[in-house]
């Protein structure tokens, strides 16, 4: 049980506690990290591996799609025919796909179009879910249990179910597909803010606002919503995991943006058509590209949330 | 106990009231309108105007909302002009299938997460962690298509141990238990990370609580407090767990069933999707809504019943 902190706070379940103003007394000769609480989460942060690496990654994947176009240029507008499932070769690092794209040049262009859903459709869920869950957490009663329960009904219809059955029904374009995930991934987020919020509004210092006469408002944007921003930007990052797995398998399901835009889901549903005739070119880069950033932005989410664990639990 | 088991089912019912009313929208934002929607775009002024009536479309939206209410109410739930036959008909074919392969995999995952989360708590931010968590991750950010195909082509193409398609009608739902299983193995392994993260944090905060602490004190051997005391406490949330997880289930095993082509509820869907049936669409998402449903609140039931503590909390 080494490692284990001594509990030297016999309480700190809640941010509020936590002293900023200097360390507290160490106990049993254990050294207790000092500092801001913000500087003690991104230390934690930092000192997670992984997280570091999600970081990288993430970067990465941002150079390649959007900057990478810049330095390997290729044809991406009109289509060679001739040169159909060429393999890697000097010309075509990645090779080429069924109609004559370069591979490495599609996968920048795809990339451009998953990380940019993946990251609006976070956006509008977060945004969307943070207002829902804040106002039902701050009315209380009536309002909140409408509220909620509406939360609770569509969360019953699993996401997938409604993406498809939404995707039916609209003809989808990239900026519907965003507004489509955005609108069935916005529930996680009310509910967990709904939870801060229930925790903060008791506090003594939303109640001085309200004893000095500030409005609802100003609880909301002023303290609620800054106080639990770190729930909220653990959710976004696996928000955004979550997107670009939606739009792949969406893809897949041939629900997906329809041509000629592309994302790393379509490519890789197409090429998995070449399955068995050796084109490995046409599935692993996008697959990989797929999995490496979603796991990028998992090690991030799980590694802010391991480091907000900490300043909560002191260790 | 009974008083706030009451509680908790009225407002299953509430959700369930919700999930109708939803559904009920849904069948209202098709493009056109729903008698369109059902009997595609030939077809005659005689036609939409008799299927009009019979569906009473004519009535005002709160009116027809409790005639359509009515029809699963009586185990109506439509009929498939596609596949020429009931919803309710394809369920029960469909349903046994679906339950068959959600239920062994999510079994399999929380059985093998168990240990996996127990390892990954106790070796925290060691090597062996991060590979664990690594390649748990990995399978988690697979889009779950890919990693079946890719299942198939090692397992099938390859090493030819197991056929490429799941079992199709014919035979019984244990016929055929070989081409189950790759299917069951792509849907645990995408379940897997969930359970797998949550008993290592669950783990993490048990061993930091007072009374193990107090059970070091007095001396308890160190597997003991890790077995008899830790780990029996970090499983009680996985209960709660279980019955969240079911819509992601749900959701995988819709992806899972269309890649090996096994007919279970969601292969339905996803053919209903393509196809524009619609009424297989709605009474579906209206069961798999419901399973969901059910499942949380038994979840919870289970909860309060192997934890004495929940009867005081609330």
């Amino acid at each position: 049980m080494e490692g284990v902190t001594p509990a030297g706070l016999d309480r700190v379940g809640d941010i509020g506690a936590f002293p900023t103003d200097g360390s507290p007394p160490p106990e049993g000769g254990e050294v207790v990290a000092s500092g801001s609480a913000g500087r003690l989460v991104l230390r934690a942060f930092l000192e997670n591996r992984l997280a570091i690496v999600g970081l990288s990654l993430i970067l990465f994947m941002l150079l390649f799609s959007f900057v990478g176009p810049l330095i390997y240029r290729t044809e991406q507008v009109f289509n060679d025919p001739g040169l159909a499932n060429h393999a890697p070769s000097a010309a075509h690092l990645l090779g080429t796909n069924p109609v004559g794209y370069d591979v490495l040049g599609r996968l920048m262009l795809g990339g451009q179009t998953s990380l940019e859903i993946g990251l609006a459709a976070a956006f509008i869920a977060v945004t969307l879910g943070v207002i829902w869950g804040a106002a039902a957490g701050l009315a209380g009663g009536a309002v909140d249990a409408v509220m909620m329960r509406t939360v609770d009904a569509l969360l019953a219809i699993p996401f997938l179910f409604l993406l498809i059955v939404l995707g039916a029904i609209f003809t989808t374009s990239i900026l519907e597909l965003i507004v489509v995930i955005g609108l069935v991934a916005w529930l996680v987020p009310a509910r967990l803010v709904r939870g801060e919020t229930l925790g903060l509004r008791v506090r003594e210092y939303v109640q001085a606002v309200t004893v000095m006469g500030g409005g609802r408002r100003r609880i909301l944007f002023r303290h609620i919503i800054p106080n639990s921003v770190g729930v909220i930007v653990v959710n976004a990052t696996f928000q955004v995991a979550d997107a670009i797995l939606y739009v792949a398998t969406l893809s897949y399901l041939g629900l997906g943006v329809p041509p000629p835009a592309t994302n790393w889901g379509h490519q890789l549903s197409n090429g998995l058509s070449y399955i068995f005739d050796g084109y490995w070119w046409l599935i692993y880069p996008a697959g990989i590209a797929i999995v490496v950033t979603v796991v990028a932005f998992n090690f991030v989410g799980d590694a802010l949330r391991d480091a907000l664990e900490v300043r909560l639990q002191q260790r | 106990m009974t008083n706030c088991l009451l509680r908790r089912v009225l407002q299953s019912l509430v959700v369930v009231f919700g999930v109708t009313v939803i559904t009920f929208t849904l069948l209202h934002l098709l493009p056109g309108n729903p008698v369109r929607a059902i009997l595609g775009g030939k077809t005659t002024a005689q036609a939409v105007r008799q299927l009009t009536l019979e569906y009473g479309f004519n009535r005002p939206l709160p009116i027809q909302y409790f005639i359509w209410l009515g029809n699963p109410l009586h185990g109506n739930l439509g009929f498939s002009f596609k596949l020429n036959e009931s919803v309710a008909a394809l369920l029960i074919q469909r349903i046994p299938k679906t339950l068959f392969l959600t239920g062994s995999a999510l079994t399999l995952a929380v059985v093998l997460a168990i240990p996996a989360g127990m390892w990954q708590a106790l070796r925290r931010n060691k090597p062996d962690d991060y590979v664990g968590t690594g390649l748990i991750f990995i399978f988690y950010s697979m889009p779950t298509f890919w990693l079946g195909l890719l299942l198939i082509v090692v397992f099938s193409e390859g090493l030819s141990w197991f056929p490429f398609e799941a079992p199709q009608d014919q035979g019984g739902l244990f016929s055929q238990l070989n081409a189950m299983v790759l299917p069951i193995a792509t849907l645990t392994l995408v379940t897997l990370a969930l359970f797998t993260r949550f008993m290592r944090s669950a783990m993490r905060e048990q061993r930091i609580q007072d009374y193990v602490r107090t059970a070091r004190a007095k001396g308890v051997a160190k597997l003991s407090i890790l077995l008899r005391h830790i780990l029996r406490n970090a499983l009680l949330p996985l209960i709660t767990l279980v019955g969240l997880s079911i819509p992601g289930v749900l959701s995988g095993s819709l992806v899972t069933e269309t890649v090996f082509n096994y007919p279970g509820m969601g292969l339905l869907f996803f053919q209903a999707a393509v196809s524009n049936d619609f009424p297989v669409l709605l009474g579906v998402t209206l069961i798999v809504a419901l399973a969901t449903v059910a499942g949380n609140l038994l979840a919870d039931v289970m909860y309060a019943v192997v934890d004495p503590r929940i009867r005081y909390v609330s």
